[in-house]
């Protein structure tokens, strides 16, 4: 692995974490959801490159699954999920755009931090995904702090699958059976997901969870 | 070096300070005429910038009564500054006889002494819109320049050094392959450019609608020969952002050190050409974007700030630490 290989695997890594923090700066969410989508396509193309050089046929399925799954299936059913309940017009108050940016870069770099001297001596390809992935994670679960509204976490929790799958991938690939077992409980978390966030609605009139603090009881 | 190889290594700076001088308003009027035929419009001919710095050299200057020397001087500074910053971007050829002096940090210095006197100038004269033209020109400025080093160090992280000079030498005959690095960080300075340029979504050069005005603002007391070296500046300012942006992330077709006529020439040539396509992008992205809220334009060049950090670390990361 050398030369335009490693830096197309590079490159492609690199996007992803690029179209995480892109994620982070929407507040609308149909664009939310279409970043989401561009997301799994770069995990699928990432996927399908690592697949290529290591000529390692299985992690093809692994693209596809990220292709048919995390692409198309999942956004378009968020979408329709948005249209229903009626929030499609909504624009989240994100709090403070800059401060959540600068905090994701410093995410990137603490994962640089930590992965970089752990991993030495592997190949290095591996070594850029792990740290490339383990930043994709960090940013995902800073969006599902950093969001108020139930259906952002869902994308930031997706995103955060997304990262787990390219760290996989970065470590010569996981076995099958576990690989398809993750994309399905995805799948199933997705569905639960979806289900809940209804239920929050049916209750509280609205998806933004701020409206369940008032139901946790005595505040210390 | 013998004194002809001086006399040519002179000549050949000359004429990329004079080329660079009086090239720039015909990009301006370039853009100006795409824009214009994009909308439909006959739109000037690309060389009434020409006309109009001719005209505005000939006009008296009016001075309002508060002027201080400073609104005097102020022009001359930012027009010497500005073109300075231009010539020493290379255009049609590198390693020429002051390349050594064109340091990515020194010219983002040059444009920085510029940018603080026009702020100056127009607190200088005491009226309502020069103080709000230089303090919204200001609050872009402070967000624009971080980002802008933090890209100039990217940029120099994979060449080794801040001279535009060698980075251009070394991104057109060394393999450095393909850099996520580097497609982020020219985003970054696309933007950059268009925030430090006054150009479409951060501001309109084409309006005086006081509620938007950046730029112009701060120009409405100025009049004839003065006017002139402030607008013949800023179309400087536009080619140099278009220079820079060419010579470091399409360095085709730059002469190397100490070659013949024949490749200055083609090198010349390249650069109008790059000019041309870079005009027409400018008129085509301002025609389809709307002007963003002033109070976006934090966001919009956070953006350009954090793809030079990111770049960065990317770098890191394909270094190995």
């Amino acid at each position: 692995m050398h030369g335009l290989d490693f830096d197309i695997a590079h490159m492609l890594a690199g996007l992803l974490v690029l179209v995480s923090l892109a994620m982070l700066y929407q507040d609308r969410l149909y664009a939310l959801i279409n970043v989401l989508a561009l997301h799994a396509l770069l995990l699928a193309a990432s996927v399908a490159w690592q697949a290529w050089v290591h000529d390692a046929p299985h992690l093809y399925i692994t693209a596809a699954i990220a292709l048919g799954f995390k692409a198309i299936a999942i956004p378009m059913a968020l979408r329709r999920m948005i249209f229903r309940l009626g929030i499609h017009r909504e624009i989240e108050a994100v709090v403070g755009t800059g401060p959540t940016m600068l905090a994701a870069i410093a995410l990137i770099a603490l994962s640089m931090e930590v992965m970089l001297p752990v991993t030495a001596g592997i190949d290095p390809v591996s070594r850029e995904d792990i740290a490339l992935a383990l930043s994709v994670v960090l940013i995902g679960l800073l969006m599902m702090v950093t969001r108020r509204n139930a259906v952002s976490q869902v994308a930031g929790f997706m995103s955060l699958e997304n990262g787990i799958v390219l760290a996989a991938t970065g470590a010569q690939g996981m076995p099958l059976v576990v690989e398809i077992s993750v994309a399905f409980s995805v799948l199933i978390a997705f569905i639960v997901i979806g289900i809940f966030l209804f239920r929050i609605r049916e209750r509280f009139d609205t998806v933004d969870v701020e409206a369940l603090d008032a139901f946790r009881g005595d505040r210390v | 070096m013998t004194a002809l190889d001086m006399i040519r290594a002179l000549a050949a700076q000359g004429a990329q300070m004079f080329l660079v001088l009086l090239a720039a308003p015909l990009l301006t009027g370039l853009v100006r005429w795409v824009k214009a035929r994009l909308q439909r419009r006959r739109g000037p001919s690309v060389i009434q910038p020409y006309r109009d710095l001719l005209r505005l050299l000939r006009k008296e200057a009016v001075l309002p009564e508060t002027a201080s020397w400073l609104f005097r001087v102020a022009p001359y500074v930012i027009f010497s500054a500005t073109w300075v910053a231009t010539a020493l971007v290379p255009t049609f050829a590198t390693g020429l006889l002051f390349s050594w002096s064109g340091d990515l940090i020194a010219i983002v210095a040059l444009l920085g002494t510029a940018r603080f006197l026009q702020a100056l100038a127009a607190l200088d004269v005491g009226t309502s819109f020069g103080g709000l033209g230089s303090s919204r020109e200001v609050m872009i400025a402070s967000l624009a320049e971080p980002a802008l080093l933090m890209l100039v160090f990217t940029v120099a992280l994979i060449a080794g050094t801040t001279q535009l000079s060698a980075i251009a030498e070394h991104l057109q005959f060394e393999q450095v392959g393909l850099r996520v690095s580097l497609a982020l960080a020219l985003i970054g300075f696309i933007i950059v450019a268009i925030a430090e340029n006054a150009r479409i979504p951060v501001d309109n050069p084409a309006t005086h609608l006081e509620l938007t005005m950046v730029h112009e603002a701060m120009l409405l007391e100025y009049s004839g020969r003065y006017l002139a070296l402030i607008e013949w500046a800023a179309a400087q300012k536009l080619l140099m952002y278009a220079s820079l942006i060419a010579c470091i992330f399409f360095p085709w077709g730059l002469a190397p050190a100490g070659s013949g006529l024949a490749h200055y020439a083609v090198g010349v040539a390249a650069w109008l050409a790059k000019m041309a396509v870079a005009g027409c992008a400018l008129a085509l992205f301002e025609t389809v974007t709307a002007k963003m809220r002033l109070f976006r334009v934090p966001g919009f060049l956070g953006i350009a700030l954090m793809l030079g950090l990111l770049g960065t670390l990317l770098l890191f990361v394909s270094r190995g630490l």
